[in-house]
């Protein structure tokens, strides 16, 4: 009796293969906005950190206050 | 058979690979010509891949806005001046869309290779430049033997093996 | 009696980490630059004055590793709403230390950490790990966080100079988090988080007291609160930023929270960037924050022993608040000196207006022009503003 494991192997490469074709549609050397300072998620992170400290103390609410990523993208 | 059986998840293997492979590969043309270019230095003068025909040649893509780019730059400028007598020529095609923040960094901290200003990003687009930044190394006979992607420190003694290689040939 | 200062136990410590996922690196591609930076802030409203004053530095080893190091102190002095009512001015201080590590390989970044937070009546440890993955041409970004924090709660029995503390329990809180952040165009960049945070143990503030009708001739007589012993959170943010034509940026961001306490939050944030050449940048922020009460709050409760569950933390109340805030950077250094690649220093001023919609200010009213003191339950609805100065220098190198 044949395994189904490898069909199944093989059409998970075929999904992600169908991924690998939309192309990242903004090229390294389009990054230049992205990568100026200005563009960053935070660029002070201890007085972000102050600020989320300040109000975590006084709201009910707590959490999910940052982001990672942008930026140049270089290497 | 547990033999056939082997065999069999081999071959779905290879081919799911094989196919992996062609999903993923993104840019780096090796083993192709290099595509010819013609561009403009700062100063407006004209500048093309043509003129370094018979020369070992590295095509550097770099901007101003790129940290790691300006890590290397130095280092670039060192193995310029160091192989040039032996035949070696290095490119920095700039891929600013201004010019300005080239002018002033140049002024700055100036190189001896020709930079030559790439800033609608034709030239970036015919390397399918994927990575910044990232060096196209060009044998003798036109032909792109090696591309770099990225830049940490360290790299540039590959750099320098690829191209005493090439000078070599 | 001495009461403590504001809610801010358990909370530091999960603030602390909040911090540190800020501080993360953004692209895996590169780990951010060294860096040293002191810091001093200052918070003046609802009858606190509390100063902070950090340093935190920073240093990779080589390429692919690097360590960064804080220390924070804080200090308070005055008493919050409720303890005005109740007592006296307090002073205490809260201490903070923290540690991380981070390794780059590849496209991942890995980051490990330890807070450490220690007041007289509150110890609080976190441990946090997260990784922080690019992918799909450095368009994308996944990052996932774990952290767990310990917590040893106490009440100061004594006076400030003379402390008796009294350790009543423990918390323990965890946390899961990710997100993802997407580059849109070369202009636009958007991000989506999620984070869950589960607690058990006490959880509530020891210095807080909830209050019911009584016919003494305050109208009502205190008692503990009552608090559930554990609780689990979720929060979802979505921020956005986009590169004007001219040089700066603007983003957005709301964020929607709702717990097992049922409160529920909404966090409208709008920023404004602007830079000056390579050398000034402005800043303008204005952040608009509403919630529900949780389930179990009470202003006034009918009588002792009305529900399970009691409490009346302001934290916990119906409330809304409005933040307006500027900041301007100076780069004093702007293209570096010697080993340094730049240097700044930033003065940032945020005016708050917190107003209350079901906790009411129950000061003695005595000496007003009006005169007398309201009836229990009708007494103004708590507001007040509070200013956030900080002031802060940056050595890049």
């Amino acid at each position: 009796m044949r395994s189904p494991r490898p069909v199944l192997l093989f059409g998970a490469i075929l999904l992600l293969s169908a991924c690998g074709n939309i192309q990242p549609w903004v090229k390294p050397y389009e990054r230049d906005r992205l990568a100026d300072p200005i563009m960053a998620w935070d660029r002070d992170a201890i007085s972000s950190a102050y600020l989320d400290h300040v109000r975590e103390t006084r709201e009910g609410s707590r959490g999910a206050t940052g982001s990672a990523g942008g930026g140049c993208g270089c290497n | 058979m547990q033999h056939s059986k082997v065999k069999s998840v081999k071959r779905w293997a290879a081919a799911a690979v094989l196919i992996a492979s062609t999903a993923f590969a993104a840019g780096g043309d090796t083993g192709g010509s290099a595509p010819s270019f013609e561009l403009t230095t700062l100063e407006g003068q004209p500048g093309a891949l043509s003129q370094y025909k018979g020369q070992v040649v590295m095509v550097n893509f770099w901007a101003t806005w790129c940290g790691p780019c300006q890590q290397e730059m130095p280092l670039l400028d060192q193995m310029y001046k160091k192989y040039k007598p032996a035949g070696f020529t290095l490119i920095g095609v700039n891929v600013d869309k201004d010019s300005p923040p080239v002018k002033e960094l140049l002024a700055r901290k100036p190189v001896s290779f020709p930079v030559l200003l790439d800033p609608a990003n034709q030239v970036s687009k015919a390397y399918h430049v994927d990575e910044m930044p990232s060096s196209v190394i060009i044998d003798r006979k036109g032909q792109i033997r090696y591309v770099h992607r990225g830049y940490k420190p360290g790299d540039e003694n590959e750099y320098q093996d690829r191209i005493r290689r090439l000078i070599r040939e | 009696m001495t009461h403590a200062l504001l809610n801010r136990r358990r909370l530091a410590a999960l603030a602390g980490v909040a911090a540190l996922l800020l501080i993360r690196p953004g692209s895996a591609d590169v780990l951010p630059d060294d860096r040293a930076d002191i810091f001093y802030s200052k918070y003046s409203g609802g009858g606190m004055d509390i100063t902070g004053e950090s340093v935190l530095v920073r240093k990779k080893f080589t390429e692919n590793f690097a360590v960064e190091a804080n220390y924070f102190v804080d200090k308070v002095s005055g008493a919050s709403v409720d303890v005005l009512s109740q007592a006296s001015v307090i002073k205490d201080e809260r201490k903070q230390k923290s540690g991380t590590v981070e390794y780059l390989h590849d496209k991942t970044t890995y980051s490990l950490s330890f807070i450490n937070s220690v007041e007289r009546d509150y110890i609080s440890n976190t441990t946090h790990f997260s990784l922080s993955q690019d992918m799909f041409g450095d368009l994308t970004t996944l990052t996932l966080g774990w952290s767990h924090t310990g917590d040893s709660v106490g009440e100061n029995n004594g006076t400030a100079s003379k402390p008796v503390i009294d350790w009543l329990g423990h918390a323990e809180s965890r946390s899961y988090s990710g997100g993802l952040s997407q580059i849109l165009s070369r202009n636009l960049i958007a991000g989506v988080n999620l984070e869950v945070i589960t607690d058990n143990g006490y959880l509530a503030n020891p210095y807080r007291s909830i209050r019911y009708y009584s016919t003494n001739t305050l109208g009502y007589s205190l008692a503990s609160q009552i608090y559930p012993d554990t609780r689990t959170s979720t929060a979802v943010q979505t921020q956005a930023k986009y590169y004007l034509p001219y040089r700066a940026a603007v983003t957005g961001s709301y964020r929607y929270f709702r717990d097992t306490w049922g409160v529920i939050g909404n966090t409208y944030e709008i920023d404004y960037t602007h830079p000056i050449r390579n050398i000034w940048t402005l800043e303008g922020r204005v952040r608009y924050y509403k919630q529900g009460a949780a389930t179990f709050y009470g202003d006034i409760f009918p009588y002792a022993g009305y529900q399970n569950f009691m409490a009346r933390d302001q934290d916990l109340a119906a409330s809304e608040n409005i933040t307006v805030g500027a900041k301007a950077t100076y780069a004093f250094l702007p293209d570096g000196w010697k080993i340094f690649k730049r240097g700044t220093v930033t003065l940032d001023i945020s005016r708050i207006r917190f107003h209350y919609l079901d906790f009411r200010d129950i000061r003695d009213y005595n000496d007003t022009p009006a005169g007398g003191n309201y009836a229990a339950g009708t007494e103004p609805l708590y507001q007040f503003n509070a200013t956030v100065f900080q002031l802060y220098m940056s050595m890049f190198f």
